[in-house]
C-alpha cells in the first residue's frame, strides 16, 4: 500500500542521479514504473497507453527543477496530466424547473440504494424538498432498504412494491412529486448488467417516462479493467450525465474513475465515502489523481514545499528521522514549516495512509492544539528541546507559566513527542506501518 | 474434485461455469484464443498476450510476470509458433489455480458452520442463498443465520431467500450484536438437528479495522459453541473488482483467516482474473461460482474448467 509510484521512481533515479535535466532512457525506465502503477490502479490499459505517450512526450528533456529531485521532477509531470483527464469539479444540475429527476443507475451491488439516500440527503442540506422512488423490484428486500433509509432520514419513499413494472413506478413517482410539490425525485434502480438487453431497455423506457435530468452512473470503486465498457454502454444507452464513485473509504486506487473520463468523458460528480447517510462528497480531481498513484496529496505537498520549505533543511530533518535523532527542536521547526502549507487536518488527509484520520479529527482542535505546541517548545530552553527527558517538575512549572498553558499540557506534550519518537522508528517498516494504522483506528 | 458430486452434477456445473464465460469469451480472452493461431512468434506477440491478460484484471505486475515465464519456457522447449504457447499457456494459468485444491467443509460433523464474509455490495446475501440450496440439494438440513444486522433491510433479504429455498433463517432485529445472532442461531441448529448453518454478516471495507475485529468475535463465539467452527469462512469477491480484490483478499486473510473464495458476477462480460494473483500470492482455493441472478446460477469451482473455457474457440460468430 505504501510502495508508492514516487517511492518507485526514487529507486529508479538513484541509480541515474545527479542529472539536470530527464534524458530519454531514464525517461523510459521511469516510464515503466508509471505504467504498471496505473495499472495497478486499474486504470483502462489504453488508457494508461495513451497517458504514458503524452507524459513520456513532455518529460524527457524537461528541466528538472532545483527543488525537485528527478522521481518528484516526473510524478508532478503525471499528476499535473491526471488532474487535467480527470477534469473538472463538476456540480449537479439544478437549473430549469421541479422537479428535478435524477435516475441512479448501475451494475448490481454498486451502491445504488445506499447512495440514493445519500444524495437525497445532501439535496435537502442544499434547500431542495427530495423524494426517493424506490423502482428495484427484482433484488429481495431492495424497497424494505429504501424504505427503511427514508424513515431513518425523514425523506419520503414512493414505492408500490415488487410487482408493478419499474418504468410505471417511476412515471408515478414523478408524477405524485409535481403533484406534492417535491423539487427533486431520486429514482432508485436495480442494478443490471450492462449486455442484458431487457433490463437496459427497462432502463430506456423509464428515462422515455420520466425524462430525467441527471442520469447518475453508480460505480464501485473497486472496479477493474472492465468500468469503461460498463460505462459505455450505459453511456450509450442512456446518455449518462455523471459518475458517482462508491466505497471510496476502501483503499481501492479508483482508477476506474479516470478510464470512464478519459474514454466517454462523462464528469465525475460525487464519492461515497462510508456508510453513513452523509458520507457523499464532492468529487475534486487532485485528490483523485493522487489517490490513483497511491500517494495521497503528495503532490500538493511537494508543491507546497516547493514553495515553502527549505529543502536542505528537509533533508537534514529526514536524515535525523532515520536515524532516530528527532528532538524536540526539529518538531517545533517542522510545525513552523508545515504552518506555512495550511491546516494541519488538510495535511494530514494528504498524506498516503493517514486521510481517513484526519477526517476523524475536528479542524479546530488540531490548529489551536498546535499553537499550544507551539508555544510550548518555544517556552523551552534548546537544553530541553534536545533532551525531554530532564524536564522535571520544576522546569515544567516554568515552562508552563511562559507558554499560558498547564503543566499538564506540558506533560501531555511530552507524552505524545515520545510516543511519536516511537512511532516513528516503527514507521521505518511497512509492517510496522500496519499496526500503527490498526492502532489509530482503534 | 471438491467434494463428492455425482457425474451428472459435475457436468452440469461445467456446462454452468462455460455458459457464463462465453460472454468472457467473447471479449478480450477470445482474442487471446485469437492470438495462438496467428502464426510466427514475435516480440508483438508477447507484448499482445501480456496486454490482453491486464485486460482481464490479471493486474500489471501478474501478467508481466506470467508471460515473462511463459517466454521463458517457449524459448527452452524452442517453440516457434503462436499455436504451440497455446498449451502452456493454459497450463501456467491452470497451475496457478491450482496449487490449493483443499475440500471444502470436509469430514462428517453434527454442524457445520460456514462464516460469509466480504465487502459491501459483493454479493454475499444472493451467494448465501444459493449455498443454502446447493447443499440442500445434496440432502444436508440447512439453516441460515442472518448476522448483518446493520444494512438496512439485510434481513429481510436473507429471509426472502430462505423462503424461496425453503430453509430456517435464524434472525434477530436490526441493529442487534451479530454474535448473538450466531450464538443463537447455532444454538438453534443444533436443538433442531441441522447439520448446516451458514452465515451472513454485513459487508465491511477490509479497511475497517474495527468491523474486522467484529468478524474476529464471531469466529470465536463460533469456536466455542461447535469444535473448531467456522469450519469454513468464505470471502465473497465480486468478478468486476480489478487490483484492489487481492488487497481485499490479503487483509481478509491476515484479519479473519478466510479459507477460500466465492467468486460472484461471472455472468458479466468481466473475467475475474484478479483469481490469479489471489491463488498465486494467498493461496486460497476458489470454491464456488456466482453466475447470474437465479438460484441455480452457482456452480463449484474448477479450475480446469475455468482456465479451458477461457480459452475456447467460439465455433459460431462473434
Amino acid at each position: 500500500m505504501f510502495d508508492t509510484l514516487q517511492e518507485k521512481l526514487q529507486q529508479t533515479f538513484d541509480r541515474l542521479a545527479g542529472k539536470g535535466k530527464l534524458a530519454e532512457a531514464d525517461v523510459d525506465t521511469a516510464m515503466r514504473d508509471v505504467r504498471l502503477a496505473l495499472l495497478e490502479a486499474d486504470v483502462n490499459y489504453k488508457v494508461v497507453k495513451d497517458f504514458v505517450a503524452r507524459v513520456r512526450e513532455r518529460s524527457v528533456g524537461a528541466e528538472v527543477m532545483r527543488s525537485l529531485s528527478p522521481a518528484q521532477q516526473v510524478v508532478k509531470i503525471v499528476n499535473e496530466e491526471l488532474v487535467a483527464l480527470l477534469g473538472e469539479v463538476a456540480r449537479l444540475d439544478l437549473s430549469g424547473n421541479s422537479p428535478h429527476v435524477m435516475l441512479l443507475v448501475g451494475l448490481q451491488g454498486s451502491g445504488k440504494t445506499t447512495t440514493a439516500a445519500k444524495l437525497a440527503l445532501q439535496l435537502r442540506r442544499q434547500g431542495q424538498r427530495p423524494l426517493m422512488v424506490a423502482a428495484d423490484t427484482r433484488r429481495p428486500a431492495a424497497i424494505t432498504q429504501l424504505e427503511v433509509l427514508g424513515k431513518q432520514l425523514d425523506i419520503p419513499v414512493h414505492s408500490e412494491g415488487s410487482q408493478v413494472a419499474p418504468p410505471v413506478i417511476c412515471a408515478n413517482g414523478v408524477q405524485k412529486a409535481r403533484a406534492s410539490a417535491y423539487t427533486a425525485v431520486i429514482l432508485d434502480t436495480g442494478g443490471r448488467l450492462s449486455i442484458d438487453d431487457e433490463l437496459m431497455r427497462e432502463l430506456e423506457e423509464i428515462c422515455k417516462r420520466t425524462n430525467p435530468q441527471e442520469v447518475l452512473l453508480v460505480l464501485d470503486a473497486m472496479t477493474g479493467q472492465e468500468a469503461v465498457r460498463v460505462a459505455e454502454d450505459f453511456h450509450k444507452r442512456l446518455k449518462v450525465t455523471g459518475l458517482i464513485l462508491t466505497k471510496l473509504d476502501g483503499d481501492a486506487r479508483g482508477g476506474a474513475a479516470l478510464s470512464i473520463r478519459a474514454v466517454t468523458g462523462i464528469p465525475i460528480k460525487f464519492v461515497g465515502v462510508g456508510e453513513k447517510t452523509d458520507a457523499l462528497e464532492p468529487f475534486y480531481p487532485d485528490r483523485m489523481a493522487s489517490r490513483i498513484l497511491g500517494m495521497g496529496d503528495v503532490l500538493t505537498l511537494i508543491e507546497k514545499a516547493q514553495e515553502n520549505v527549505d529543502r536542505e533543511e528537509s533533508v537534514k530533518l529526514q536524515r535525523k528521522l532515520q536515524e532516530n535523532k528527532f528532538d524536540l527542536d526539529d518538531f517545533l521547526k517542522q510545525l513552523q514549516q508545515i504552518k506555512k502549507m495550511g491546516s494541519i487536518t488538510h495535511l494530514m488527509e494528504m498524506i498516503p495512509g493517514f486521510s481517513q484520520m484526519a477526517k476523524e479529527i475536528p479542524e479546530e482542535v488540531t490548529d489551536s492544539h498546535l499553537k499550544r505546541v507551539e508555544a510550548i517548545i518555544r517556552s523551552m530552553n534548546m537544553t530541553e528541546r534536545r533532551d525531554p527527558n530532564i524536564m522535571n517538575a520544576s522546569r515544567k512549572r516554568r515552562v508552563a507559566k511562559g507558554s499560558g498553558t498547564t503543566v499538564p499540557d506540558v506533560n501531555e506534550l511530552l507524552t505524545e513527542f515520545k510516543q511519536m519518537q516511537r512511532m516513528m522508528k516503527q514507521m521505518r517498516t511497512p509492517r510496522g506501518m500496519r499496526n500503527l494504522m490498526n492502532m489509530f483506528k482503534q | 474434485m471438491f467434494w463428492r458430486r455425482n457425474k451428472e452434477q459435475k457436468q452440469e456445473d461445467d456446462a454452468k461455469i462455460e455458459e457464463s464465460l462465453v460472454k468472457t469469451k467473447r471479449g478480450f480472452f477470445n482474442r487471446i484464443a485469437g492470438l495462438f493461431t496467428a502464426g510466427d512468434i514475435t516480440p508483438a506477440f508477447w507484448d499482445e498476450l501480456e496486454e490482453l491478460l491486464i485486460f482481464a484484471d490479471v493486474g500489471g505486475n501478474t501478467s508481466v510476470d506470467l508471460v515473462e515465464k511463459v517466454r521463458e519456457a517457449a524459448e527452452k522447449q524452442g517453440l516457434k509458433k503462436t499455436i504451440e504457447v497455446e498449451a502452456l499457456f493454459k497450463q501456467y494459468l491452470a497451475a496457478l489455480l491450482k496449487r490449493n485444491t483443499r475440500a471444502f467443509a470436509e469430514g462428517p460433523r453434527m454442524l457445520t458452520v460456514i462464516l460469509v464474509v466480504g465487502v459491501n455490495g459483493s454479493g454475499k446475501t444472493t451467494s448465501i442463498g444459493k449455498l443454502g440450496k446447493w447443499y440442500k440439494d445434496q440432502g444436508r438440513k440447512v439453516a441460515l443465520g442472518a448476522a448483518d444486522t446493520f444494512r438496512a433491510a439485510a434481513i429481510d433479504q436473507l429471509k426472502i431467500w430462505g423462503e424461496r429455498i425453503d430453509v430456517p433463517v435464524f434472525a434477530s432485529q436490526s441493529g442487534a450484536d451479530p454474535g448473538a445472532v450466531v450464538y443463537d442461531s447455532i444454538r438453534a441448529c443444533i436443538a433442531r438437528e441441522i447439520d448446516t448453518l451458514i452465515i451472513d454478516t454485513a459487508g465491511r471495507l477490509h479497511t475497517k479495522f474495527n468491523l474486522m475485529q467484529e468478524v474476529t468475535k464471531l469466529r470465536s463465539v463460533a469456536a466455542k459453541q461447535v469444535h473448531r467452527a467456522p469450519h469454513e469462512t468464505l470471502l465473497v469477491l465480486d468478478a468486476t473488482t480489478g487490483q484492489n480484490g487481492l488487497t481485499q483478499a490479503k487483509v481478509f486473510k491476515e484479519a479473519v483467516e478466510i479459507t477460500g473464495l466465492i467468486l460472484t458476477k461471472l455472468d458479466g462480460t468481466s473475467k475475474g482474473g484478479i483469481v490469479f494473483s489471489i491463488s498465486q500470492e494467498l493461496n486460497l482455493p476458489i470454491y464456488f461460482v456466482g453466475t447470474g441472478e437465479d438460484i441455480t446460477d452457482f456452480a463449484a469451482f474448477d479450475p480446469d474448467v475455468f482456465v479451458e473455457g477461457l480459452f475456447k474457440r467460439e465455433t459460431q460468430g462473434v
